[in-house]
């Protein structure tokens, strides 16, 4: 088992770093950096243009692979260039991390366990009125992107706060917190409150796939030997499904899970940028926006990294939970 | 010519051996046949149907285009004069949602052609031949599997900036094709082993006449039913990256950039300038989705739907 994972871990490995050149390079020569000089009103002295460029590694005037090499030789210390407004990338990508992982965690551990309850009640209930209206909905949700569902879910707030009423809006939908928000529980609720919307728009999507997919594992465990024999041991229903459908039917969707958490937190750039959070997501669009080539690239490692690492992980789980998987 | 024998037990008369051109026929009828005793299937045939005559007869409805401004009245709700209202800018909203509407099924059509294609090409030719082109179709489909691509066309976003938009088919195409070429090899795998493709290749058939004439006919359900998906993921691909201003940019519209328009104002008195357009996204890609559960079921009685990716 140690020398599959090493093998598959540097294969793993490789991938990362081409797939990373790969975003490098494509945003060092797609990228016009100097047009955000040019177009200043004044346009920046060509002096102050280049000095700068060269700070941020970014002189189009120099031969692409000289910038990569450099860039890659920085990155090998622990050095990952400037932004576009000369601020350290490592700086900016712990703090903006953060903001995401604050985003994207409830959403996350609400989809998983809402998408296996929904998926398991469906199977139990087949072909009746709730899983039929369940997986209608599923439909719906499945065919709204989340440019769609975000500004749809502030259409809502609007509507609600104004039926509501009343001084402060009940429902926020700009920024991560109030700033006037005073004492524990009121920047407590402020937070909470400026989270609902958002967890909404990132987790009804996860939560109609997880649930597709649940349904249709627990469908194949219920028929099976095991559940009969603890119903004939004297299980009550509820408790026979719960204990011994549910934890089996789990299995496969646990990596599904995984995966789809990790990829969520580069995925969520539609959410980040409707909701008014400056995570990875807005950032990234930002840097593309400022031909920052350094932070996209830094964006885009991390993503890898998150998308292998989900990949191992979910061999591993599966290797743990599936006896008859062997590594 | 392969039968293949359908374990379906409703329809007995599906079974037939007689002349080769009639089964297939006969296939044909058979999955209508199936496909149309799935009510929602039919339902989002037909509203696809409408919406596509909507996208291309729209237009003839109403006097502006597109491009136009309309200074006298901006901002106006939907009206006998505009039906959707008008932007900020004076864009007529019904004119606008039409031709988006074009461009994105237009979009959608050709990147799912291309991108299924090589999905087809790339998965037989990787399981067919094996060895070296096996391992090197299999590393690069793992690649980009691993490169996130939509930070992908967003990054390659200034080179389309200036150029056609038909640039942006074979890009998002690019980062398209992986699953269904993973699913193909699989199954071009199990074909491959097959007494008919044997014998066909002890016969001395090149390789791509076998792979045209005995593996595609064998994988075409997968392949229709991917084609159909991968329309609706390329409309919302291409959508996605116009709503961040990263695809289809002025004066061209889609639904994505008449979406994003419509976005700032959901949060206004003039919320239908976001609700026509997104709507109309909506009923496109459900029509889609249901037209191809409907198809993998009519193709493949054995599948429960839930392996639907």
């Amino acid at each position: 088992m140690g020398a599959f994972i090493v093998r598959r871990l540097l294969n793993y490995a490789v991938l990362v770093f081409i797939a990373t050149s790969l975003a490098y390079l494509g945003a060092a020569t797609a990228f016009h950096p100097k047009d955000m000089y040019l177009h200043k009103n004044p346009p920046a002295p060509a002096v102050v243009m280049y000095r700068e460029l060269d700070e941020r590694d970014s002189n189009p005037d120099k031969p692409v692979f000289e910038r990569y090499a450099h860039w890659v030789d920085g990155v090998a210390h622990g050095d990952f260039g400037k932004t576009w407004d000369l601020d350290s990338v490592s700086k900016h990508f712990s703090i903006s991390v953060w903001v995401t992982v604050r985003l994207v965690s409830v959403a996350a551990v609400l989809s998983a366990v809402l998408g296996v309850l929904i998926g398991s009640f469906q199977a139990v209930r087949q072909y009746k009125v709730s899983d039929h209206s369940i997986t209608f909905a599923s439909y719906v949700i499945f065919a709204m992107p989340v440019f769609v569902l975000a500004p749809f879910l502030k259409l809502i707030a609007v509507q609600v706060n104004k039926a509501v009423g009343g001084d402060t809006p009940l429902l926020q939908y700009q920024g991560e917190i109030d700033p006037n928000a005073t004492g524990f529980f009121g920047q407590l609720f402020s937070r909470a409150d400026h989270l609902l919307l958002p967890t909404i728009s990132l987790s009804l999507g996860l939560i109609a796939f997880y649930s597709r997919y649940q349904r249709g594992t627990m469908l194949d465990v219920m028929g099976s030997d095991f559940l009969r024999t603890a119903r004939a041991k004297g299980l009550r229903k509820g408790r026979a499904i719960l204990k011994h459908g549910v934890r089996t039917a789990v299995i496969p969707v646990m990596t599904l899970v995984t995966y789809s958490t990790i990829t969520t937190f580069a995925g969520a750039i539609i959410t980040e940028r409707v909701f008014g959070w400056n995570g990875l997501g807005s950032w990234f669009t930002d840097a593309t926006n400022h031909a920052d080539v350094n932070s996209v690239a830094m964006i885009t490692l991390f993503s890898a990294v998150l998308v292998l690492i989900a990949g191992m992980l979910s061999d591993v789980i599966t290797a743990v939970l599936d006896p008859r998987v062997r590594l | 010519m392969t039968i293949q024998l359908i374990d379906d037990g409703h329809t007995p008369e599906t079974v037939g051996g007689g002349p080769v051109a009639s089964t297939a026929a006969g296939r044909a009828r058979l999955v209508w046949r199936r496909f149309r005793r799935n009510k929602l299937a039919v339902a989002g045939l037909a509203g696809l149907v409408l919406l596509f005559l909507f996208a291309f007869f729209g237009p003839s409805l109403t006097h502006w285009k597109a491009g136009d401004n309309d200074f006298l009245n901006t901002q106006t709700g939907p009206g006998s004069d505009h039906f959707f209202g008008t932007d900020d800018a004076g864009h007529d909203m019904f004119a606008q949602t039409v031709s988006g509407m074009r461009k994105s099924l237009n979009i959608g059509l050709l990147v799912a052609a291309l991108s299924t294609g090589a999905a087809g090409i790339l998965g037989t030719a990787a399981a067919y031949f094996g060895g070296w082109w096996d391992k090197v179709i299999v590393w690069l489909t793992d690649l980009f599997l691993v490169v996130p691509s939509l930070l992908m066309l967003i990054i390659l976003s200034p080179y389309f900036q200036g150029a056609n938009w038909i640039v942006l088919i074979p890009m998002i195409a690019l980062f398209n094709w992986m699953i269904t070429s993973r699913v193909v090899r699989g199954m071009t795998l199990t074909v491959r082993e097959r007494e008919f493709v044997r014998a066909a290749r002890y016969m001395g058939v090149p390789a791509w006449t076998i792979i045209r004439r005995h593996i595609l006919p064998n994988i075409s359900s997968i392949l229709i039913v991917d084609y159909t998906l991968n329309v609706g993921a390329a409309i919302v691909t291409e959508s996605f990256l116009s709503f961040l201003g990263f695809g289809i940019r002025t004066p061209d519209v889609s639904l994505g950039t008449v979406i994003n328009d419509g976005s700032t104002f959901a949060g206004t008195d003039q919320w239908y300038l976001f609700a026509f357009p997104a709507s109309f996204l909506v009923l496109i890609i459900l029509c889609v989705n249901f037209i191809g559960d409907g198809l993998r079921d009519a193709l493949d009685p054995n599948s429960t739907g839930v392996s639907a990716r």
